[in-house]
């Protein structure tokens, strides 16, 4: 698949929902449903996608969505997962989850049910931040990010939560961007064909929460990962191959300013912070690079 | 068939004759041996169900709404510290409803800890749209166990059932258990809403005040339905496997003057106290309450009433004591017995009926009257 052509036409994600404009979420729930298909269904805790898919009794998705509690995803899914397979059934289980049902309080029972090789794909779209309260911080803020309840922007770094679900092992992770359509369609489609579980972890630009111009998501994507800041890569059995993309930023990164700069969060961020942001971005490319070489 | 087993085993037991799709459990003492003997039963065979061994009790009971909103049977157990943890699925659970069943081995909330018995767990409970049974005996706590699915799954029902046990004066004692081939007894899971690909539905999602309004109502008429249901369950209960059970288990209120009213192994203790006090010519009765949700109507009237509660509201009273008040229109001599595991006699059941004080709350443990 070379051109966003190929992608399937059917829509799953109508013309209806009560989105943002410029919204990464329902753009990548778009691509996401368009590889998984009909036979889905959708486990979604608490999170900006249980605002955007409408008020009962109309939804604005077109496979069952389960809307459960914040902290219950995986578990939730997990069920699903063992009673479809129990029965028979090979529909597709998808957590669609965001960064604070992911890495904050959802990652006890996402730990626990990729630790039991749960059958489920678990999906999470990452806009830094909790998005449908107003933007508070979440451990998937970057450091240096103003949210409102880091005014003076966020002193932490940013959970390294693909490191943690490294740790578990999977058959296969990723990370993905909708700034790059076919690269989600094809690990959303490629995560699908293993049994156990896997997942992708998608940057999502924000643009109320990131404060940025709502024509510029797409183009947010493409510069968190031209200058390094999102790495596109996979992970199959433990080997880990980055993107063409993100290897042709690594070698020649575009610098960080051009993807701060246009974003209102880090608007004043300080030297210090900048430099710390600088070395992370660094280490992560490091340790990456060095896993890929061993790959 | 005959056998002799604890109420935990008991439980199992039940759950192996009606062979849910999903199970998923987290072990804590007292309710251990329920996991542990389901977990044997699934590695012989002998139970075809997805066993899922979750990492917490919230996991659990969110992997039980994960299940059987696809169409399937699916059971856990838990206690104490167990069910509090799970209290935000709890409400879920019924909130979707869903005909999960989950036995409760009840036990004290800490701290400090204690494991030993007590209802205040499931008391805190009694609010979330759960149907709620007590059990006094291992026969008991099987038959109840059974009976529970049918009840979940009627679909004038379909909310989850907690079948209650009292944690070691119950769960770990041992017992005579005739076990039953339940047949078509228990007929097969129909959910109406349940999860179908093929025509895809929004679940649980933004509800505006109307409809959540309506859900909410939808939840207290399926929970006055299910008196019937349950009458209806008990009596087909008794014709098949000759076993008699109902919302109250009343042992010589006839003629009584007065009335005791307990929940699970004190509420049996108190028949051995009933026979004490009529060998002393008071003219004294019991009454075991079964169903907490829902809530029977009790006849009381013209007796004296004593009520024991092994809970406590916090700057209200007793539960069952203040429920029972409300219900009576009329004041009760209000016991607080057994807290922690504390030791009930028959002998003090006697003496609570004996130096009644109507209208006053009595702290046993404590020796205290409020």
């Amino acid at each position: 698949m070379d051109t966003i052509a190929e992608i399937p036409k059917e829509e799953f994600v109508l013309k209806c929902t009560s989105a943002c404009a410029g919204c990464s979420d329902a753009l990548t729930l778009r691509y996401v449903l368009k590889a998984a298909g009909q036979d889905t269904v959708l486990v979604v805790p608490a999170c900006c996608t249980s605002v955007i898919q409408g008020i009962y009794p109309n939804t604005a998705f077109n496979v069952p969505v389960y809307n459960i509690a914040f902290g219950a995803a995986a578990a939730c899914a997990s069920g699903m997962s063992n009673a479809f397979r129990a029965t028979g059934k090979k529909t597709n289980v998808i957590v669609y989850a965001g960064d604070g049902g992911t890495l904050d309080i959802g990652i006890q029972a996402m730990s626990g049910a990729f630790e039991r090789g749960t059958d489920f794909l678990y999906i999470c779209y990452d806009n830094e931040a909790y998005g449908n309260t107003g933007m508070q911080r979440s451990g998937g803020t970057p450091m240096g990010a103003r949210t409102t309840t880091t005014p003076a922007g966020k002193t932490d770094a940013k959970k390294d939560i693909d490191a943690i679900i490294a740790a578990h092992s999977p058959p296969y992770m990723a990370t993905a961007c909708a700034a790059y359509p076919q690269d989600l369609f094809k690990k959303v489609q490629k995560a699908l064909t293993f049994r156990g579980p896997s997942f992708i972890h998608v940057l999502a630009p924000c643009p109320p929460g990131w404060r940025f111009s709502t024509e510029k998501s797409v183009e947010m994507g493409k510069l968190a990962v031209k200058s390094g800041m999102w790495v596109l890569y996979e992970r199959e059995y433990g080997k880990l191959s980055i993107n063409p993309q993100s290897k042709a930023a690594i070698k020649k990164p575009i610098p960080l300013e051009d993807y701060l700069a246009p974003q209102g969060r880090f608007k004043g961020i300080d030297a210090k912070t900048l430099e710390l942001l600088r070395q992370h971005l660094a280490k992560n490319i490091k340790k990456l690079s060095a896993e890929a070489a061993e790959s | 068939m005959k056998k002799i087993a604890t109420g935990n085993k008991a439980v199992a037991e039940a759950v192996k004759q009606v062979q849910p799709t999903v199970i998923a459990a987290y072990p804590i003492t007292p309710q251990t041996e329920i996991v542990e003997q389901i977990a044997e039963f699934v590695s012989s065979g002998e139970l075809k169900s997805r066993y899922i061994p979750v990492e917490s009790e919230h996991s659990a009971m969110a992997a039980c709404i994960g299940a059987s909103i696809t169409g399937v049977r699916t059971f856990t157990a838990t206690s104490s510290h167990g069910l509090l943890y799970m209290h935000e699925m709890t409400n879920w659970a019924a909130g979707a409803r869903l005909p999960i069943v989950m036995a409760n081995v009840n036990r004290s909330i800490g701290p400090g800890w204690n494991i030993w018995a007590e209802h205040t767990d499931a008391m805190q409970e009694r609010d979330t749209g759960w149907l709620q049974v007590y059990v006094s005996s291992v026969q008991e706590a099987y038959d109840a166990t059974l009976m529970a699915f049918r009840i979940a799954e009627h679909n004038d029902v379909l909310l989850p059932v907690m079948v209650n046990l009292d944690g070691f004066t119950l769960s770990h004692i041992m017992q005579p258990l005739d076990t039953v081939e339940t047949g078509d007894f228990i007929p097969p899971v129909q959910l109406p809403h349940a999860i179908d690909p093929k025509n895809p539905a929004g679940y649980g999602g933004l509800t505006g005040p109307d409809q959540h309004f309506k859900f909410r109502w939808e939840i207290e008429r399926s929970m006055r339905d299910s008196v019937q249901v349950i009458r209806e369950t008990e009596k087909d209960f008794e014709r098949r496997f000759g076993r008699k059970y109902d919302f109250t288990e009343d042992y010589r209120c006839e003629d009584a003057d007065v009335v005791i009213v307990a929940m699970g192994t004190l509420g049996k203790e108190a028949e051995v106290a009933i026979d004490l006090l009529r060998k002393e010519g008071i003219k004294a009765g019991s009454i075991r309450l079964r169903w907490l949700r829902p809530f029977p109507k009790l006849n009381l009237k013209g007796k004296d009433i004593v009520v024991i509660d092994r809970d406590y509201s916090f700057g209200f009273g007793g539960i069952l004591a203040k429920s029972i008040e409300a219900q009576q229109k009329t004041g009760v001599y209000s016991v607080i017995a057994g807290l922690g595991g504390q030791e009930v006699t028959y002998e003090d059941i006697a003496d609570f009926i004996r130096k009644r004080r109507i209208g006053e709350e009595f702290w046993f443990g404590v020796n205290s009257h409020v």
